[in-house]
């Protein structure tokens, strides 16, 4: 974890990495939302990382109070078998018109192009730079975004009443 | 800022699209989809120019779900995500749990053990269903009809221990929710000495057939480099040459005192990684399993027999609420890595994220990728090939 904060650093300047989660079970850096992709192109090619399998990527609302959106991102690297959770977090008002924005990864990781479009389809999160930003798993008419903490419960679609 | 600029684009596409082009529908139910799934295939004559496919039909809102249930209620639903193993998703979700809790040592040995036995058994299960629906695919119907025989007895042995034949809910977090029926291991080994002629007979009808390598061999090669960038995972990204099996990378459960290999595509019949890799790469698999469950055996019979006094729910803490934190737990599911991030308050047994990843999901993402420009019908032996279930894709 130490070599990859140096790396950073020592790679994109000390506000690369805006905080650190550690002496939990799984320890997890925060990025600065702007340079995500970035970064992670860096990890993916630096030959002491080889950061190059996206394992997951979760949007995250982190409730009304909070007022913050956020992505985690679960990576392996496959030739050094080590794993590493970035998080991108930023304060976003709740407005269903405005989404909350961070740079796609689908430049760098070819999967993150469908996790993002379910992030974009339940969590109601925008990725700019994104080829293909549909929904996914809900029609393309549906209205909200269901994973969202104050997201209320439709109870109809085209007329028709959902039990 | 408009957000459906890329419907926008899409609907453009499939009306332009039609006027030179063919626009097919495949699905959403299709013999060669375990689920419904619609795929659009944009065709020229019989070449498949593109794939677009859609999900979503079989959306039960796993993640939703999880946000009002506890971890302990969530369990049922992790079985409902890939149906036909739903042992390891299971496991790996109580996994998850347990090591958030901090209780992941203290679990009696003989449940890891058990655990193991009937993650492996539903894992020959799910896998001959893959191989026998593969043969179907391709027009081979016997190995179907051979392998649904022989995945009856894993059934009726996984009811026989759990109750139920396809969603087992049995193996919960700090146990088990019962010990082994008694008998079980014997059978078990009936099973065994049973299945593993037959394996040999199915090698011979089906692997080694000439009619099914020409269908299958050099067909949909999928690179190594782009099945990681695709994130595939399980027999799809081991087909591809790479040696990356979460049993022994993360050494979870009982797997590290356990033997067994890890099998990978050789390229033997065509190109690496074609569907014939990926299709052998599954029956190695189930003889793999098949030796994993007799090293089970073993210890269940020898060394960690059962006692009149076990109690396979006595670490199966009354309440489960684990401090405040994140956690990504992923272990081996039978179509690859199956994931669950977890997102605890430290204040609720229920958690506040539970985002699942389902390694069909991203198996599925390469489809459009391996099959530009092939034949409709090898578009059939591809979909099959990667073995998605639709419980998965849409979670």
């Amino acid at each position: 974890m130490e070599e990859i904060k140096n790396l950073l650093t020592a790679k994109f300047g000390s506000d690369i990495i805006t905080g650190e989660e550690a002496g939990m079970l799984q320890p997890a850096l925060l990025i600065d939302p702007a340079r995500i992709a970035e970064v992670c192109l860096e990890l993916r090619d630096n030959e002491a990382t080889y950061f190059d399998f996206l394992a997951c990527l979760s949007g995250v609302d982190y409730g009304i109070d909070a007022g913050k959106f956020g992505v985690v991102y679960n990576l392996s690297s496959i030739p050094y078998k080590t794993q590493l959770t970035l998080k991108v977090i930023k304060e976003h008002g709740r407005d269903i018109n405005d989404l909350p924005s961070f740079p796609s990864l689908s430049s760098v990781y070819r999967t993150a192009e469908w996790h993002e479009r379910e992030a974009f389809d339940l969590v109601g999160i925008y990725f700019e730079g994104h080829p293909d930003l549909r929904r996914i798993l809900l029609p393309d008419d549906w209205e909200g975004y269901p994973l969202r903490k104050d997201y209320k419960n439709a109870e109809y679609y085209k007329g028709i009443k959902i039990d | 800022m408009n957000y459906n600029e890329a419907l926008e684009r899409y609907n453009k596409k499939i009306a332009e699209a039609a006027t030179e082009d063919m626009i097919l529908n495949m699905g959403p139910q299709h013999p060669s989809t375990h689920g419904v799934l619609r795929l659009e295939l944009i065709t020229d004559g019989e070449i498949v120019k593109e794939v677009i496919p859609h999900m979503g039909y079989l959306h039960r809102c796993f993640e939703k779900h999880a946000e009002s249930l506890t971890y302990q209620q969530t369990i049922p639903f992790t079985d409902r995500m890939d149906y036909l193993a739903s042992m390891t998703n299971a496991h790996a979700w109580v996994m998850g749990v347990e090591r958030m809790m901090g209780i992941d040592k203290e679990i009696p040995k003989r449940v890891e053990y058990i655990r193991v036995l009937v993650s492996e058994l539903n894992r020959i299960g799910s896998h001959l269903i893959a191989i026998g629906t593969y043969g179907i695919d391709i027009g081979a119907f016997t190995p179907f009809l051979w392998c649904f025989r022989d995945r009856e007895h894993i059934m009726n042995m996984l009811e026989w221990a759990s109750g139920s034949r396809l969603l087992y809910n049995y193996i919960w977090v700090g146990g088990l929710f019962y010990d082994l029926p008694v008998g079980f291991e014997e059978r078990c080994r009936e099973f065994v000495d049973y299945f593993k002629p037959k394996l040999k007979e199915l090698n011979e009808l089906l692997t080694d057939n000439q009619i099914f390598i020409k269908r299958t061999a050099s067909v949909g090669v999928l690179p190594h480099d782009v099945a990681i960038q695709y994130g595939c995972s399980g027999p799809v990204l081991r087909g591809s040459g790479i040696k990356w099996d979460l049993r022994r990378i993360d050494n979870y459960s009982a797997y590290p005192e356990i033997d067994f290999d890890i099998p990978v595509g050789k390229g033997e019949m065509g190109k690496l990684g074609d569907c014939w890799d990926r299709y052998k790469v599954r029956v190695d698999e189930v003889a793999e399993s098949l030796k994993i469950i007799e090293q089970c055996l073993d210890r269940l019979q020898k060394e960690l027999k059962r006692t009149p006094d076990f109690d396979p729910r006595a670490k199966m803490p009354r309440k489960i609420t684990p401090k405040a934190q994140d956690f990504y737990m992923r272990a081996e599911g039978a179509k690859g890595e199956l994931g669950f991030y977890f997102i605890a308050d430290g204040r609720t047994e229920v958690p506040f994220r539970a985002k699942a990843r389902g390694p069909s999901f991203n198996n599925l993402s390469v489809v459009p990728a391996i099959s530009k420009g092939v034949m409709i019908a090898d578009l059939i032996a591809i979909i099959g090939s990667i073995d998605f279930v639709l419980g998965e894709v849409d979670r």
